[in-house]
């Protein structure tokens, strides 16, 4: 139920000479969601990435379901582990239902197409994301919002067991950012996958994430339960400027004092 | 996106309309033949339509046929290597270094054998240079691989156009007909049809993978691809496919920036179609081509690469300007 589904050990992240994080141990199990926060190039999208395995490690190792990146075979472990990157362009157009459907490639064969099965999954994502009714449009004519909801809507279709979240409220309005954290939510409850998301408002980060991971930026890092490390002490460290908490019931929001 | 089913009938529908154009060509010329008695003369019939048919014009629309395929082919998988729907054949320099080797061999009056073995060196020259200059210390960047390829074909369009200059007046005409393309010369059509064969048989097994290169290389990988290995193998399929068509029949433009893009207004941007259409349908362009160069002013030829253009942009901007905006 709850076995370790991503692990870092002694992990370092470096980027352009620079260390973001030293040394860094985690383990998000299944189920479990996980919130990064920290500055802008505090290295949480360079962290993401090495987490998702499109980077090598400075030091240190990561592990999906206890085998290294490394010597694991990319197709079998794009059926586990799912990345949203945190923009994208399209060179070439194409429909929202094919971008969709990209999702189902670790799942079809080298010589077999995309089947009815695969159509059922890519428009029912489509339909979560609330972009049904928009399959054949081109993505060149969405919003920024809805191109977003489209990653969201292809990394649903792909299926993972882990959610690697590169900032998935980009672009979304106040209801659209609710309804993908409880998208999330559901699927951690539901499917029993883990999410790992780079957020910006650590009060949703408090509401939405069982624990919470704080990059200072000079390779320092906080990691803990969200009730524990999501504090307005730590967060002022954090963004380098005071904050203040406000309750609304459960609920704590942090603002700029 | 095409079902299986619908690409089959496509690429049947192309491969129709390829052996139509290859009919045509085999028809069309100086001695009147008809569609039937040429196609009928493959295998059996009076001695001069056999000879025409089989010796001249056959290699040469077969020729045509094959280089039209490997450009366009070449195109399209340099497009989605390099991300660029401005990408061609030739962006990358392959054919500045086949023109300095093939007008090298041509200024030293070599003979028409040691012209295509000096184009294909050439090739393969400015490739290899391209990729050595472009491989940074772990990978390259598509702009860095662009820009490289870019400056590459420009020096080599300064020594081409060095030997253009000093070159003796009577060996110009034959250095301008390779430079825009002719298939006037080719002997023997086989290695170019075995060259677009092995390039699909290579490329087509990885046509998903492509779609999702198409967009992004993180992507890609995010998704299974083994983004590495495929740049590679697409990038030395693309330059040789380049190479050896451009070897046979000099640099013929348009062909590779073109075909790509029509079949994907036409069809779609799935590799799975779009790969093998285009391979037809460049076939095709070049085949038509060809046989108007050769018969609208005849027994005057023109060279092949003015007539793909004239054919082609009419026929591309008729499409874009269809394009839903």
């Amino acid at each position: 139920m709850s076995a370790d589904l991503l692990e870092a050990r002694g992990l370092a992240v470096a980027i352009g000479g620079r260390t973001l994080c030293r040394a860094l141990d985690l383990r998000v199990r299944c189920g479990e969601r996980l919130a990064i926060l920290g500055r802008n190039g505090a290295g949480k999208s360079t962290l993401l990435a090495t987490l998702a395995g499109l980077r090598d490690p400075a030091a240190g190792e990561v592990l999906l379901d206890r085998q290294s990146y490394a010597v694991s075979n990319p197709r079998q472990t794009a059926r586990r582990r799912g990345w949203l990157p945190q923009a994208s362009y399209d060179a070439f157009a194409s429909t929202v239902l094919e971008t969709a459907l990209v999702g189902r490639h670790p799942h079809i064969g080298r010589w077999d197409w995309e089947g009815e099965h695969d159509f059922v999954i890519a428009r029912a994502a489509l339909a979560s994301t609330s972009l049904a009714g928009l399959e054949q449009r081109t993505v060149y004519s969405l919003s920024g919002g809805e191109r977003q909801r489209l990653a969201l809507a292809t990394l649903l279709t792909q299926q993972p067991a882990l959610y690697l979240l590169d900032e998935p409220l980009a672009h979304l309005d106040l209801n659209y950012q609710i309804a993908t954290l409880e998208l999330f939510a559901a699927e951690a409850r539901d499917r029993n996958a883990a999410c790992v998301m780079v957020l910006h408002d650590p009060g949703l980060a408090a509401r939405y994430c069982d624990s919470a991971l704080l990059l200072f930026g000079d390779g320092e890092w906080l990691a803990g339960p969200s009730a524990e490390v999501v504090t307005t002490e730590n967060l002022s460290r954090l963004y380098a400027h005071p904050l203040r908490e406000l309750r609304d019931g459960e609920h704590r929001w942090f603002v700029p004092a | 996106m095409p079902s299986r089913r619908r690409a089959l009938l496509c690429l049947f529908l192309f491969a129709v309309l390829a052996a139509a154009s290859l009919t045509i060509s085999l028809a069309a010329g100086s001695l009147d033949v008809s569609s039937w008695s040429a196609l009928s003369s493959l295998w059996s019939g009076d001695s001069l339509t056999r000879e025409v048919v089989l010796e001249l014009r056959l290699p040469r629309a077969l020729a045509g046929f094959a280089c039209g395929g490997l450009l366009a082919v070449a195109g399209a998988l340099m497009q989605i290597l390099l991300r660029n729907p401005l990408a061609d054949p030739y962006v990358l320099g392959v054919s500045g270094g086949a023109g300095v080797g093939a007008l090298a061999a041509m200024f030293f009056g070599l003979p028409l054998l040691a012209i295509n073995g000096l184009a294909f060196a050439g090739a393969c020259g400015a490739m290899l240079l391209v990729f050595g200059l472009a491989h940074g210390e772990s990978a390259w960047t598509q702009p860095r691989l662009l820009l490289t390829g870019v400056v590459v074909a420009a020096g080599c369009g300064a020594v081409i156009a060095l030997l253009l200059s000093i070159a003796p007046q009577e060996g110009l005409r034959g250095m301008l007909f390779w430079l825009m393309g002719d298939l006037g010369h080719v002997i023997e059509p086989l290695p170019t049809l075995i060259a677009l064969l092995i390039a699909l048989a290579l490329t087509l097994p990885f046509a998903r993978d492509l779609n999702l290169l198409a967009r992004g290389e993180h992507t890609a990988h995010a998704l299974g691809v083994s983004v590495q290995r495929l740049r590679w193998l697409i990038y030395g399929i693309a330059s040789l496919a380049t190479a050896v068509a451009v070897s046979a029949a000099g640099s013929i433009g348009f062909v590779g920036l073109i075909v790509p893009h029509l079949v994907r207004m036409a069809l779609g941007n799935d590799q799975r179609l779009l790969l093998p259409a285009a391979a037809l349908a460049g076939g095709t362009l070049l085949v038509l081509a060809d046989t108007a160069a050769r018969t609208l002013f005849a027994p005057q030829q023109l060279p092949v690469g003015v007539l793909t253009a004239l054919l082609g942009v009419p026929l591309f901007l008729y499409l874009l300007s269809r394009q839903p905006r």
